[in-house]
């Protein structure tokens, strides 16, 4: 399993284990459609726990970041490594995501 | 399930070691391939933080043009392939994927970065390649891509 869900202080927090990639990336959009559909607005995505991210992941995020605010909801990022952060930076997408550094950090800023 | 990628690995005067594989148009085996190919090309090396920044570079530039060959060139058709050859020359490592799709032009892909363009989903594989890799150099008909990354 890619992704796990669970409730922290009002926050949905999805933890990608792993990868966000061209193969699993429709099972995360469909666990954030799913959650929406429920009521749930605010959303964590944590990657600690994940080594890899590609252009089709990254757009995932893009379409799920699209479909939050959509819904009045707030999408937050934490835990990218060097590698992935430099990712966001060189598509400007870290201009278009709220990122924080750890899980803690990010919570706080909901 | 047995896994449909093979790797060749060749030795010739010219090229020290070239390692080739067949990937068949199904999306779900870009990764396998991509991490096949990476971990077989960067065996020899010392592990250090630049080591491993050449892996990801390497690993993210066969991702990303093996999921625009398998999707824009042969439409995801798993009776068809796309072939990825690595050729390690000293400081070099060039990577090819070809595809027997009909090409496109690769001057007509306009990467999203523009502030009002970034809520769009696709479009960023490319503009990644050529971040990412030294060099990049498409064939005259567009359905095979070189990139260049200096092992450094």
């Amino acid at each position: 399993m890619a992704f796990s869900a669970a409730k922290t202080n009002g926050v949905l927090v999805v933890h990608v284990e792993g990868q966000l990639i061209v193969g699993n990336r429709q099972e995360l959009k469909q666990l954030v459609q799913e959650a929406l559909d429920h009521g749930e607005r605010k959303f964590l995505i944590d990657f600690a726990k994940a080594g890899y991210i590609d252009s089709s992941g990254l757009g995932a995020l893009v379409s799920i970041s699209k479909k939050v605010r959509e819904t009045g909801g707030e999408l937050r990022l934490s835990g990218l490594n060097d590698d992935l952060r430099s990712l966001f930076e060189l598509t400007k997408l870290d201009t278009l995501f709220a990122i924080n550094d750890g899980l803690t950090q990010a919570l706080a800023g909901f | 399930m047995t896994s449909p990628l093979r790797l060749v690995v060749r030795r010739t005067p010219a090229i020290p070691v070239e390692v080739s594989v067949r990937v068949p148009g199904d999306l779900e085996i870009v990764h396998e391939a991509a991490e096949l190919l990476t971990r077989h090309c960067c065996a020899g090396l010392t592990p250090s933080p630049l080591t491993q920044k050449l892996q990801f570079r390497l690993k993210t530039l066969l991702c990303e043009a093996l999921t625009n060959a398998i999707r824009h060139g042969i439409h995801e058709n798993p009776a068809r392939w796309v072939g990825v050859r690595v050729e390690l020359t000293g400081e070099l490592a060039q990577v090819h994927v070809t595809d027997d799709g009909a090409g496109f032009d690769p001057r007509s892909v306009v990467p999203p970065l523009d502030p009002n363009d970034l809520d769009r989903e696709s479009g960023r594989g490319l503009f990644i390649i050529r971040q990412l890799a030294d060099d990049v150099t498409f064939n005259p008909q567009g359905n095979s891509i070189c990139m260049t990354l200096r092992r450094r």
